[in-house]
């Protein structure tokens, strides 16, 4: 049993990327030959400057590897046994026989030795680190060199105590790490295993994110308004968190907390500070990479930064007012949408005429849905939005509102962004949400129309949060919006489909198959999908529905063998008394039913109580008749039932048990 | 206290005692220190080169009449190139702070992800904006790619903002009250150039005679490259003055920028067209020192 501890030391990675770093460090590892070594991960962590990696309890070796080698049949002769035995390093004595079709064969069996430890993390190691996934990678020893996040500076690795050899980026692994850059030891310090975190401590350097996140949290007050992703952000920026309170004039407070708020979290990764009634209180903290400020100079520097910025957006503020929105709309021409799509002048004109068709169809005031669509893109335009790009949409809505645009105009330009991802809430008025899907579906259109549609991972235009923030909008607010009738490309269509099952799957949990059927059949709106996917998913564990379901897969397969594409109703008076006359009756009578627009669970029970009926048909009754007019009268009556129920979901799509998917 | 003047004659010490070249400013119109050739070209081809020079840098859309404390139509960069970038690069740089009476024991420094492009040059690096106490200081750039070239030889590009940085040390709100020599405040060197260039560039510059000129340095620039693809004496060809035509060309477009001369469907064109004289320099510049490795590539 041994341990091994890895530290790649390198330049600050991007805080944002060190975790996703230390999940594929560990994946490397785990399936590359160090995984064989088996034992335990015990720290799996990472600041700025190191990502570390500690496994208790390995192997002394990997486990030698029995194999059996084919060899010659015993018929061949004793020549070329005794060559099969040479080239296997064994005798002719000791190899194995057994016995096959064509007679008797030798076998011998070879071990391979387990390499030990020490040398299969020496082989392997250099590798399963340089294989780490960066979002972005750069060169740094020169043209055709390793790649990686940022300069690999030093690397420590140690197996029981003893330094395991090997070269990466021209970096020898050693037994040293590093402290904090500034307050740790200026000289490489050397540790073993034990006392890899303790040194590290002593010298300003604490690993564990989570010990980070400890020390911030109990660092600021209780008062800070929570913010998860700054904090995460924050334990990812520094070695040695130390939280320090800093204030600004209250006279700022008179611009709107959201700018305020802006300003210090996207632009200064500070928390704002409330008051007990939930106002903003005129101080913020912020995290710095020290163990503390005795002086007051970073609270002092850090206030004065802030200063600044808030000086520039009050200016801003002042400065934009000075030409209201509504005077900016023909400045839009200036401002680029996309390339090969013009300018957002041209934008707003095409989401003005969708957004008052969308308002129509919705029931949402369209004077003021018009009259936001106008104006949402003109804080574009404003010194504001330019300068703190998060502002936007917000930064119109106040300004919107400042400028006396009635108030449910103000709030839906507000609100238009939204929702921003699928955690984020969708906008609060009817006219927000109707300029949000029109906003977002005008630019799913024409980056389709110009064939900008996303590739894999690439998705430069967030076209896929678009879609999504469109569904999530429509299926939350439960708007009868039929999509497709605002959809004229094939592509955009399946693009939405892909989209909705993601919705559907994996927001509101249905099985795969049960989504397949809902999206199988004809598409309307979007909450009517999630009823039907609701009612399928009802009915599902009922003991009628699954048989059910093979038997319309069975019916498919007899039209599509009987090349039948569309049928008439059949014809009573050709109907024979028993199975089928029954079963014909059983599809008035469930027709009725699910004609008085109950619910789909309803509907679906019903369509269900067909079973034994169906079942009965099939066993008695034989669909190809020889006389071709009862036949065709038999395909009419199934082709009856497969349509006149499959437009909540096509069944077939349903994967069964006994799979009944022959015919 | 030191002055503006001071500080930056300590970072040019700090850095010739590093074994850089100091250089004087180049003396057209560019955008950032990155622009002036001494980058540009120097961080092309296999050769090793350091080199520190202050570059006066014009932005004509950031310019604010001289009213704004923070924001400047030309502001002062100091720029460092290290090629190849040394192993301690990031302990020789914080020994430039050191160097400029910035205790490091008492502030907070953070190394934050900033990425830089400059599509009209084709060029693009990875690296940090350095944050002192809250305040973006430095520009710390490896270079990877420059006139859409990868590099031989992955320089580090640290870039300080002088203004701010002086500020800080002076702990003054505004770059005006920035003491730039004894006596003599920022307000005093620069108010007039700022409040008269500011007019020029937003109310005066007369925007058919910019097109022209823009024409004209464009014309001149493939003019010059033609020749040198033709040209059998490579090695004195005025590829430098080529470049020239580049950088002529990237001012008088910001020009037209801030005059809101360029319509949206111009602009990606208009970038491209920079873009293309910029490589053609680039790799005009790498067939004239390494002939034969750039005909091989």
């Amino acid at each position: 049993m041994g341990d091994f501890l890895l530290e790649i030391g390198t330049e600050e990675i991007p805080d944002w990327m060190i975790r996703l770093a230390l999940e594929s460090l560990r994946e490397n590892y785990q399936s590359s030959q160090t995984g064989k070594l088996r034992g335990t991960i015990d720290l799996l962590d990472g600041t700025p400057r190191r990502l570390t990696l500690r496994v208790r309890g390995l192997d002394d070796r990997i486990a030698d590897v029995e194999e059996v080698v084919a060899g010659p049949y015993v018929s061949a002769g004793e020549k070329a046994a005794q060559g099969f035995a040479k080239k296997q390093n064994t005798t002719v004595e000791a190899l194995r026989r057994e016995t096959d079709a064509k007679g008797q064969r030798y076998y011998a069996v070879v071990t391979h030795k387990g390499e030990v430890a020490a040398a299969v993390l020496s082989s392997v190691i250099p590798d399963v680190v340089a294989r780490i996934n960066w979002p972005k990678s750069m060169c740094w020893t020169g043209q055709g060199g390793i790649r990686f996040i940022r300069p690999i500076r030093w690397i420590l690795a140690l197996h029981n105590d003893e330094v395991v050899p090997f070269e990466l980026a021209g970096v020898r692994s050693g037994n040293t790490t590093r402290g904090h850059r500034i307050l740790g030891s200026k000289d490489p310090l050397p540790v073993t295993i034990g006392s890899y975190e303790q040194i590290l401590r002593d010298n300003f350097v604490i690993v564990r994110a989570d010990e980070r996140r400890r020390k911030i949290e109990a660092g600021v007050a209780k008062s800070i308004q929570p913010d998860n992703e700054l904090l995460e952000t924050l334990v990812y920026l520094t070695e040695f968190p130390t939280p320090i309170r800093g204030s600004f004039d209250a006279s700022y407070l008179e611009l709107p907390k959201e700018i305020l708020a802006t300003v210090m979290r996207h632009h200064q990764h500070y928390f704002s500070v409330l008051n007990e009634d939930g106002s903003l209180a005129p101080q913020f903290v912020a995290v710095t990479n020290t163990d503390g400020d005795p002086e007051g100079l970073i609270r002092r520097g850090n206030e004065r930064v802030l200063r600044a910025r808030f000086n520039d957006a009050r200016f801003f503020w002042q400065a934009d007012q000075q030409k209201p929105l509504r005077d900016r709309v023909s400045d839009l021409q200036k401002v680029t949408f996309q390339a090969r799509l013009g300018s957002y002048k041209d934008k707003t004109d095409r989401v003005v005429e969708l957004a008052s068709q969308l308002a129509t169809q919705l029931g949402a005031d369209v004077a003021t849905t018009e009259r936001a669509a106008l104006l949402s893109k003109c804080d574009l335009t404003t010194e504001m939005v330019k300068e703190f790009t998060e502002l936007q949409g917000v930064g119109g809505g106040l300004y919107a509102e400042a400028q006396r645009e009635p108030k449910g105009v103000a709030t839906a330009i507000y609100d238009h962004y939204k929702p921003v991802s699928m955690e984020d809430s969708i906008p609060r008025t009817l006219e927000g949400k109707v300029l949000s899907i029109a906003d977002k579906l005008d630019t799913l259109r024409e980056c389709f129309r110009i064939g900008l549609i996303p590739t894999g991972s690439k998705d430069p235009f967030a076209l896929r949060r678009a879609a999504q923030g469109i569904i999530k909008i429509l299926f939350e607010a439960r708007l009868p919006l039929e999509l497709s009738k605002f959809i004229d490309s094939d592509e955009l269509s399946a693009f939405f489909r892909e989209r909705m099952q993601f919705y559907l799957r994996d927001v509101l949990g249905y099985a795969y198959d049960e989504v397949s059927a809902v999206l199988a059949a004809p598409l309307t709106t979007l909450p009517d999908l999630a009823d039907r996917a609701d009612g399928i998913h009802f009915i599902r564990p009922t003991e009628d529905f699954e048989p059910l379901a093979a038997s319309f897969k069975r019916i498919k397969n007899i039209l599509k063998q009987a090349q039948v594409e569309t049928a008439g109703q059949p014809d009573p008076a050709l109907l024979k008394p028993g199975p089928e006359q029954d079963l014909h009756q059983a599809f008035l009578r469930v027709r009725e039913i699910t004609k008085k627009n109950g619910s789909y669970r309803e509907n679906l029970a019903s369509i269900a109580s067909l079973r034994p009926q169906v079942d009965l048909f099939f066993d008695k009754i034989l669909v190809n008749d020889p006389d071709p007019a009862i036949r065709q009268n038999r395909l009419a009556l199934l082709y009856s039932l497969l349509t006149e129920f499959s437009t909540i979901a096509d069944f077939s799509e349903i994967v069964t048990q006994g799979g009944g998917a022959s015919a | 206290m030191d002055s503006f003047q001071d500080t930056i004659v300590k970072l040019k010490r700090y850095w010739a005692d590093r074994g850089a070249i100091i250089q004087e400013p180049y003396d057209l119109e560019v955008g950032a220190g990155t622009m002036a050739p001494e980058t540009f070209l120097r961080v092309l081809g296999p050769k090793p080169y350091k080199v520190a020079y202050v570059q006066p840098s014009r932005r004509p859309a950031d310019g604010r009449y001289g009213q704004n404390p923070n924001r400047l139509y030309k502001h002062q960069q100091l720029q460092v190139i290290l090629k190849p970038t040394p192993d301690d690069v990031i302990d020789q740089y914080l020994g430039s702070l050191e160097a400029i009476g910035i205790d490091l024991r008492k502030h907070d420094i953070k190394f934050e992800e900033d990425n830089w492009e400059s599509p009209t040059l084709g060029a693009w690096g990875i690296g940090w904006q350095v944050m002192l106490d809250g305040l973006e200081i430095t520009q710390f750039t490896y270079f990877q790619q420059c006139g859409g070239m990868d590099l031989d030889l992955v320089p580090a590009e640290i870039t300080y903002g002088l203004e701010r940085i002086v500020a800080f040390l002076q702990n003054v709100e505004s770059v005006y009250e920035i003491q730039w020599a004894p006596g003599f405040k920022y307000a005093d060197v620069r108010s007039a150039e700022e409040q008269q260039f500011s007019i020029y560039n937003f109310e005066l510059a007369d925007v058919a005679a910019l097109w022209r000129e823009f024409e004209l340095h464009e014309r001149e620039g493939q003019r010059l490259l033609e020749l040198f693809r033709a040209s059998t004496d490579k090695e004195r060809f005025p590829v430098l003055a080529t470049y020239d035509q580049v950088l002529k060309c990237s001012h008088l477009f910001n020009l037209l920028d801030a005059r809101g001369a360029i319509s949206v469907t111009e602009r990606v064109g208009i970038i491209a067209r920079v873009r293309k004289l910029a490589v053609g320099v680039a790799q005009a510049w790498c067939e004239q020192h390494n002939p034969r490795e750039s005909a091989a590539a």
